[in-house]
Formats: C-alpha cells, structure tokens, sequence
C-alpha cells in the first residue's frame, strides 16, 4: 500500500497555494505510507537548468562537487543545501550535468533534473518530510507526491518516490512491478542511468527513454501498459503536463475530481476532500488502462 | 444501553471521530441519523444491527455501512471501496458512484447504487441484492454464489466469472462474459423477480423485460439438480 496525490493548476489563481494545498492532501495519505515520503513541484520555467541532488552522508561536501561539475562542465554553477538535499543551478547542460554526477559522485544520488521540477523525499512521517522541504510554502503549476509502504526494495531516501529520470519528467506509483529486473538491463543497454534497485525508478526510467526518442506523454504511457507486467497505479509529471493511469485489472485505488481551477487524483477521497470548491467537483473513478492527461501545450 | 431517538439526531465528522459515531449508531434501537461532513472517512456507519435510518450527507471512504443489518444507510455523495461489504440485511443507498467490490460477499438485504459502479461489484455475492443505476466495471459478480446483480446501464470485461448461483440481469451491453457465464432465457419467473427487485430500489418505470439474463453454465462446480432448493 502507498498513497498517491496529484494536483494539476488549470489557472493561476491558486499557485501561490499550490504547495499548501499538496501539504494538505499529502497529510491524508500518512497512513497508507509511513515509511517515506517525496514530492515534486513543477514552478515557471527557469533559463537554465536545476538539478536537485542527495547526499545520505553527512560527509558530503557540496561546495568542491559544485567546483569540480563546474571544471568539468565549463559552465558556472550555483549550489545551495536543503536539509541532505542541494539544489543546483547549471546554465550547461543539465543532463549532461547528471551523467557526470552519477559516474563522478557517488556520494550524491540526482533527484531531478529540469527547468521546472524540483523534487524532494525523505524517510519517516511524510508531515515532517513535507515541512522539512518546506512543501507548503512552494507555489507552482502542478504537484506530485506519495508516500511510500516499502514492498519491492528497502526503505531508503533514495528509494522514495518521486522518481525522475528524464528531464522535468517524474513518477509516482502505488502497487509493484514483476517485470522490472528484465526492463532495466534492456534500458541500461540503451543507455539509461538508473541509481537505485527501486521497480518504480525502472517504470520511471522507461517513460523518460520513450519520451527521449520522441513520444508525447499519452504514447510513453500506451506502450507502457502493454511493457509493463505487475499493479499500479501511476501519476506522471511533465514540465507541461499531468497523466493518471492504473493497470488493466485496477488493481490499486484512485480517484479523480476536477473543477474550473483544477485537477486532483488521489489514492483515496479525503485528500481531495481538502481542496477549495470541491464541493462542486466532478468525481470519478479512473477506469483500468485508460490515460487521463492535462496539458498546458495540447 | 439504548439511545431513546425521538428526532433526527445530527453527527458531525467535523468534530466526532468515525469510532464515536458509530458507537452512538451502534447504541441506537430507532431512530434516524444524519453524518455530516464524510468527507471521505472511512468504515462510516459499519456494523449496524437495528432498524435505524442513517443518512451521510457527502462522500464516503472505504468500507462504508459494511456487514450492515437492519439498518437503511443512504449516501448522499459518492462511495469508495467495499461499501456494503459483507451486508446481512437492511437496505444500504448510494446517490452517486461507488467505487470497487461495492456489495462484496453480501448475504442479504439490498444495495442500490444510482450512479455507476466499479470493478468488482458483487464480488462473491451470497444472497445480497444489488441493483445499478449505470453501469459496472470489470470482474463484476465474480465467484456470485447467490443473490441478484440487477444494472440498468452496461457491464464491462469478464462479468460474471466463475459464478455459481447468483441471477444477473444487465439492460444495456456487456462487455465480455467471464469464465462459465452464460447468457440465459429471460423467462416470466425472471421478469417477475426483477420487476419486484425493480420496485423495490426505486425504480418503478423500468420495464423488467428490456433486461437480458445471464448465469451459470455449472460446468466450473459438481452442480447437482437434486439440491437446487438449497442454493
């Protein structure tokens, strides 16, 4: 069991409360995951990149990773601490940032990489996480967050969800994947990073790869339907975007509203329950294999 | 100890928890209820066991009204997993959709649900009665041991699999018929027990023999004709 929750800005009227409001409703979910906890804010566009890092030792030097990316990378870097997080600030490359992180320092774990998302996690109560990152106060356009009943692989930071790694691209699950070990080491041949033995980082991973080569979010997740074997049900971001999609049997909970302001989905209705005018939602159950996605740019 | 309820007696979720409300319905020997603020609890109003009136005003979580007997439980909002579960008699209402297994292992009274269904409904039904305003998701009135899965709209992917004795009747299409699950002859005794089951939910203007029936097949289980009067 895991608790999913997902709010989608259909207007800007409640940005600034964007992250007061996914506080709210990640608070509901405490009990279906205490494990751990994540979430991922999706802000304006930034010129250059940001990649939002981990360090599990307390060791880690931020300062002498950011000079040595920036002698490597030739471009100026700004790095500023969170907790056992960083975020960084690249006008280079931002993927190429990340590769260089993985195979350089292994002592950092990259959370996310975009223009847009920002991405935190934690284990223990997801309140204390939530306040710990500082959730409530963000403001954005779309949210993400989970918190995780550890079933498939250890509870560790690095296996919280979110899970991201394409560029503003990022995944939350509820359930388990079976087929996992096979997708990965087709994945790595082609040239993904992956950082944890985590099933979702692999679903995560699949969905950012089908993207790089050129689907739209709907395509990544048609062909993920038929490669992906186990229960889930996901909620995926995008720098523009926000899908919902849960397998053929249904086999995990989630439940959908929207209003003229928004759109929520959630494992269970009492996170949504918290969000303003919900009282004139239109509720709904989201029907096995079937994708429901909102887009700024379609 | 028993609650002498003249009136409707209002419980608000906003300040009771879901344990000191359905200690109080669970006190009561009449009367009539009114929850206020669900929003989305779960086990709200479970383990009835007396002729009481319980309206929730708002959608409810898991498990709502589940091993109910007696009572009449009305939802005026939406419904999560396992609403109904395991009831024993009563009448349990839901105005909008209820989501999986609504109904689950039911052996008796009622279940309306207005709006649309989900996965699963009925699942191992045993003598509950459940009737559909709009339609059912997949899986539905799996393992359906006895009891009548009425829907008024259409079903989805494998209904009705695997089922012993239970009587479906679906208005609109299905989708696929599970494992075992055939379609039967609508004969008068049908059209009669639905009609009655019709009534009885509310809906007196729906004609009964607009319905198509299905069932058992019985080559899944050692169904022997002789024992027919015990199912």
């Amino acid at each position: 069991m895991c608790g999913i929750v997902g709010l989608y800005l259909k207007s800007e009227t409640l940005s600034d409360d964007l992250g007061r409001l996914t506080a709210l409703m990640l608070h509901e979910m405490r009990g279906r995951g205490p494990d751990s906890a994540g979430f991922a804010v999706y802000g304006s566009p930034e010129s250059g990149s940001k990649l939002v890092l981990l360090s599990e030792t307390d060791a880690v030097n931020w300062t002498e990773i950011g000079h040595r990316l920036e002698a490597a990378q030739g471009a100026a870097i700004d790095i500023s601490p969170i907790a056992n997080h960083a975020v960084l600030r690249t006008e280079g490359d931002g993927q190429a940032a990340r590769d260089w992180l993985i195979a350089h320092a292994p002592e950092v774990t990259v959370l996310s990489v975009g223009q847009s998302i920002e991405l935190f996690k934690g284990i223990g109560d997801p309140d204390l996480v939530a306040e710990r990152f500082g959730l409530a106060g963000r403001s954005g356009t779309h949210a993400i967050a989970h918190t995780r009943m550890a079933t498939e692989s250890a509870v560790t930071t690095a296996g919280s969800h979110p899970f991201s790694t394409g560029a503003d691209t990022c995944l939350v699950h509820n359930g388990s994947l079976s087929n996992h070990n096979g997708l990965r080491r087709r994945l790595e041949n082609s040239g993904e990073r992956f950082q944890t033995e985590n099933d979702s980082e692999v679903a995560a991973g699949y969905l950012a790869a089908r993207m790089r080569s050129g689907d739209t979010l709907s395509e990544a997740v048609k062909a993920a339907l038929k490669d992906l074997d186990g229960f889930y049900t996901f909620a995926i971001g995008t720098a523009e975007g926000f899908a919902v999609v849960r397998d053929p049997i249904a086999c995990k909970p989630a439940v959908m509203a929207e209003t003229d302001d928004w759109v929520a989905m959630s494992s269970e209705f009492r996170a949504i329950a918290k969000l303003p005018g919900v009282e004139h939602a239109r509720i709904w159950e989201p029907k096995p294999s079937q994708i429901y996605s909102w887009s700024r740019s379609a | 100890m028993s609650v002498e309820t003249l009136s409707n007696t209002a419980l608000d979720l906003s300040t009771l928890s879901v344990r000191e409300i359905n200690r109080t319905l669970h006190a009561a020997e009449t009367g009539a209820f009114t929850l206020l603020h669900p929003n989305g609890a779960h086990a709200l109003a479970c383990g009835l066991n007396a002729p009481i009136d319980v309206s929730i005003q708002g959608h409810a979580g898991y498990y709502c009204a589940g091993m109910n007997k007696a009572a009449t439980v009305t939802i005026d909002g939406t419904a999560g997993t396992g609403l109904a579960e395991n009831i024993m008699s009563g009448t349990v209402r839901v105005t909008g959709d209820a989501s999986q297994s609504a109904g689950a292992s039911g052996h008796g009274g009622l279940v309306v649900i207005e709006g649309d269904a989900s996965a699963r409904c009925g699942i191992s039904m045993k003598g509950v009665d459940i009737v559909v305003g709009g339609s059912v998701g997949h899986m539905s009135a799996f393992m359906a041991q006895s009891g009548i899965l009425a829907v008024l709209g259409d079903a989805g992917e494998a209904l009705g699999d695997s089922i012993y004795e239970a009587h479906i009747y679906v208005r609109g299409t299905v989708a696929g018929l599970g494992a075992d699950c055939i379609e039967k002859e609508m004969r008068a005794e049908h059209v009669a027990e639905l009609r009655a089951l019709l009534d009885r939910a509310g809906y007196p203007d729906i004609e009964p023999a607009s319905f198509r029936r299905y069932g058992s097949a019985r080559s899944l289980y050692h169904f022997n004709v002789d024992n027919v009067g015990t199912y």
